[in-house]
């Protein structure tokens, strides 16, 4: 019998787009009113924690609609922005400077249809409003640093094996290690290849008689260490966003150099660049006891050694080799000594610990830096565009070590807010090479609100006028189209709430849009088909058959081929571009699903499988 | 049955074809010298710099915030409506020495000046080394697209009707971009993703077009390639017209209604799908038929009907 579908694959349609419709029932629900509180360091939020806060918000006459309690994330939803903020206020000033709270919108998603998996479009920046921030990791630092960590480990290396060198220092291809002869060259070659060998590469220069050894970073490690660099910046930034109590923020890795950061609803752009930019770190460094201050200052400075200045003034000579980087550091608090001086204390992971300990017990009774880093932008361009920066070296403090040191310590020193600022910043982690911002956006709230409002606009002209105009041209069949359009635009709303990934842009609704304009061609070329063959003398059952099957393989091709510009879209779009290509891809393939199965579904149910005279298309 | 085109008889649409395609040609040459000689209007996007997009509480006073922006940071900064006679669009080029936030904050205190409850919506700020990549890339991204679509086309079709469709596609980028030279119009990254977009759907038309003419000449034994193509092109009418209508219907609306930050982008569209309709019927067709193609180039395609089944897109 022609055009009937078997019952499975009418049962099937219909499971297929009530799934879509079920999953686009949360953008329905709106936003709920939440404030949302997370440990940092060390506290978490607890069963305990939430009581708490419950009580103190009864007890302020706070209604509390929900709180949850969620992978250390705990989220009260309350009734209104005026009891969102008193309930912010309140829980901050309850919980201490332990925890972050931010106010935050949770989507009031019910909970049977959240425990089913069910949640809102995520909305870009572009319709909430926030600031995106792109930053670019200064490998050159990151580099550099390596290769002085690595001089530090041919030194040992040789010192251990007993290996004469006569000088050792960073070039611009690299380490440059100076022998007294050819012999020892030889020999340094190839135990430091033995033990260097998949890291660097070494070479033999010797001209003039003088004996050089070359020693370069493979490729691989090359590699290997931008990858960390870029990955440990991610994870600080991470950390200082979460200092900084945003709801729901992005940090990306975009390419091989660069990071993404998007703070929805945040207004303070400058602290948010602050925060983030800073390039604070930490080293300890041993003085060095045997250099002349006076020579260092008029450029004669020990091999080895390095001249500074102290924050207090005057100059000081340090070792060049690191004893310890702030990348050890797990915890640090501004705290005042019993002179109400304020200091620093600082805690070290186990391998920090060890080293420090081991370090501080070889060295009592000797001076100890405490070198401070900092990278400023300096608001001038390099000749390729990139932003140039300052590196300001000055040590805080210099303390004799009066026993072995563990775990725990002090670094002392600082003004008060400069005690503060060095704790929030060694506590959300050092950067290991500094970053700079290369593309900033600010959209406010109002502007995103607007931005949806124009976008919903435009959907609604457009698709009234498309679904007026099927109607009138094709009758039945123009009515059965729409339903598959709107069919559609539902399904596209309920795969892009499923995919954790997606989010709705801008040009997201306009690439909805465009879909509903689209997605007709079709129907369009469907139903042209069946008329041709009505009028070409074939029965209603047979034209309708003919016009589905050999319109078939052009939606395809069509299909395909903007499937292909949507995928490239993809790839290189950034932020809003790319959320126009993931609607215009989820559009083309539910339009398919809708337009050519939906559609027949229907036909077939109707007109199928009997004698039919006239079609009202 | 309604009908916009019932057409009894094929139209003789390649008659004019001659004419019309060295129209085409000439269209596309005056584009290239206009995008040699205007070159196009980048923004922010590509060419980096910073953007303040400001709304005043009354319509906004330009020439006095143009004479007051006179600071060196901010000199040389462009001041434009935006939307409506609130909105002010302020546009600064990246100054070496000088931060964007000093630029912003320069900007600001001179707006303040005019109206204390002026309040800024948007600000955006592009390295210029992060602009330079991105042109590189967008340039890329459309080469790589025209070269997918070629080689998809010739695996589906045949090499003359897909080196038509490409041809019939940089027709349509080239004279987009030509429009948005000769007019000076902002070429953003949303302009980029409608031109992008344009290529996707001005194939469709291609496409569809190709398909019947594939068909014709397997039926349509003796006819001539000539006869085959117009044969081709009157049947797919009405279809090319009522979706290129309602296409045009959302983007119009997109237009008109979609807000500012999207302007550009319905732009693109709306040019970009009025050439890729008549390029598919003018560039496309007629170039396929110039490289000679015939019916025998069509014999292979038999087999891949097998996937034209309908009802196996259900598993």
């Amino acid at each position: 019998m022609l055009n009937k579908y078997p019952m499975w694959k009418n049962i099937m349609v219909v499971l297929i787009i009530a799934v879509g419709f079920f999953y686009a029932l949360p953008n329905l629900f709106g936003e709920d009113h939440a404030v949302q509180v997370v440990g940092t360091r060390g506290a978490a939020v607890t069963t305990a924690t939430q009581g708490k806060i419950s009580e103190l918000l009864a007890k302020d006459g706070i209604t509390v609609k929900r709180s949850e309690l969620e992978n250390g994330q705990l989220l009260v939803r309350v009734k209104n922005a005026d009891q969102q903020l008193a309930a912010k206020e309140a829980i901050a000033k309850a919980l201490g400077d332990k925890y972050t709270v931010a106010l935050n919108l949770a989507p009031a998603t019910p909970r049977w249809l959240e425990d089913m998996g069910g949640s809102p479009m995520k909305l870009g920046l572009d319709l909430r409003g926030g600031v995106h921030f792109l930053m670019e990791v200064d490998m050159g630092e990151a580099i550099r640093k390596m290769e002085e960590a690595k001089i530090a480990d041919f030194r040992s290396q040789l010192r251990e094996e007993r290996i004469r060198y006569a000088g050792i220092h960073r070039t611009a291809h690299g380490i440059e290690i100076r022998f007294r002869d050819a012999d020892t060259m030889d020999k340094a070659e190839s135990f430091l290849t033995s033990r260097n060998g998949h890291e660097m590469g070494f070479s033999e220069q010797d001209a003039d008689g003088k004996f050089l050894l070359q020693a370069t970073m493979s490729e691989a490690y090359l590699k290997q260490v931008k990858e960390e660099a870029l990955q440990q910046n991610i994870t600080t930034i991470r950390n200082r966003v979460n200092e900084l109590g945003v709801a729901e923020p992005v940090v990306q890795r975009q390419g091989s150099d660069r990071i993404i950061v998007e703070l929805p609803g945040v207004q303070d752009t400058a602290r948010a660049k602050e925060i983030l930019g800073a390039t604070a770190s930490i080293e300890f460094h041993m003085v060095d006891e045997r250099a002349d201050l006076q020579a260092a200052a008029n450029g004669r400075v020990p091999a080895g050694s390095e001249l500074y200045q102290r924050r207090s003034g005057g100059p000081v000579v340090l070792k060049k080799e690191v004893m310890l980087t702030g990348d050890h550091i797990t915890s640090a608090q501004p705290t005042f000594d019993q002179y109400s001086r304020p200091q620093v204390a600082i805690g070290l992971d186990a391998k920090g610990g060890t080293i420090f300990s081991n370090v501080t017990k070889d060295n009592i009774g000797k001076p100890m830096a405490t070198l401070f880093i900092e990278y400023k932008d300096t608001g001038e361009k390099n000749p390729d565009g990139s932003i140039k920066m300052k590196k300001i070296e000055e040590v805080i403090s210099v303390a004799t070590i009066q026993a072995r040191l563990g775990r725990n310590f002090v670094i002392t020193g600082l003004s008060h807010p400069e005690s503060q600022n060095l704790a929030l910043l060694l506590r959300a982690g050092a950067l290991i090479a500094p970053v700079s911002i290369v593309e900033e956006r600010t959209i406010g709230p109002s502007l995103g609100a607007h931005n949806i409002e124009s976008g919903m606009q435009a959907m609604i002209w457009g698709m009234a006028i498309v679904l007026i105009f099927m109607v009138v041209y094709y009758r039945a069949f123009g009515l059965i189209a729409n339903l598959a359009l709107v069919a559609n635009l539902v399904m596209i709303v309920g795969i892009m709430s499923m995919i954790p990934g997606a989010v709705l842009t801008l040009p997201g609704i306009a690439g909805m849009v465009l879909t509903v304009g689209m997605a007709v061609d079709g129907n369009v070329l469907i139903y042209e088909r069946i008329r041709e063959e009505l009028r070409a003398g074939r029965s209603v059952q047979q034209a309708i058959n003919e016009g589905y099957k050999n319109a078939f393989s052009t939606i395809m091709d069509a299909n395909i081929t903007t499937f292909i510009t949507a995928l490239i879209l993809f790839a290189v779009g950034t932020g809003a571009i790319k959320g126009f290509a993931v609607t215009l891809m989820i559009g083309i393939a539910t339009s398919m699903f809708t337009a050519i199965v939906g559609t027949r579904a229907i036909v077939n149910a109707i007109w199928g499988g009997k004698r039919v005279k006239k079609l009202s298309i | 049955m309604m009908q916009l085109t019932a057409f009894k008889n094929t139209i003789d649409f390649l008659k004019h074809a001659r004419v019309i395609s060295i129209m085409s040609a000439v269209l596309v040459v005056l584009s290239l010298v206009c995008l040699g000689v205007r070159g196009i209007n980048w923004g922010l996007d590509f060419t980096g710099g910073t953007v303040v997009e400001l709304a005043f509480s009354k319509p906004a006073d330009l020439p006095a915030l143009r004479a007051d922006l006179t600071q060196d940071s901010v000199s040389g900064a462009v001041v434009q409506n935006f939307g409506s006679t609130r909105d002010v669009l302020v546009r600064l080029q990246a100054k070496t020495g000088i931060k964007s936030e000093l630029q912003v904050a320069d900007v600001m205190a001179a707006a303040q000046k005019l109206d204390r409850s002026v309040v800024q919506k948007r600000v955006e700020f592009v390295g210029p080394q992060v602009g330079k990549e991105l042109a590189e890339q967008g340039g890329l991204a459309v080469l790589v697209a025209l070269i997918c679509i070629l080689i998809y086309v010739s695996f589906r079709f045949e090499w003359r009707l897909a080196a038509g469709a490409v041809a019939s596609l940089a027709h349509d980028v080239v004279l987009t971009l030509g429009v948005f030279s000769l007019l000076q119009l902002e070429f953003d990254l949303t302009v980029l993703a409608g031109v992008l977009t344009v290529v996707g759907y001005s194939l469709n038309d291609t496409i569809v077009v190709y398909d019947r003419i594939r068909e014709n000449f397997l039926k349509m034994r003796k006819a001539t390639p000539y006869d085959v193509i117009n044969a081709s092109i009157t049947q797919t009418m009405s279809r090319t017209i009522i979706t290129t209508g309602t296409t045009l219907i959302t983007v119009v609306a997109l237009f008109m209604k979609g807000g500012t930050m999207i302007h550009g982008f319905a732009t693109a569209l709306l040019l970009g799908i009025m050439f890729g309709t008549y390029s598919s019927i003018y560039v496309a067709s007629y170039l396929a038929m110039k490289l000679g193609v015939n019916r025998e180039h069509m014999m292979p395609v038999e087999i891949e009907k097998e996937g034209a089944d309908q009802p196996s897109i259900m598993p």
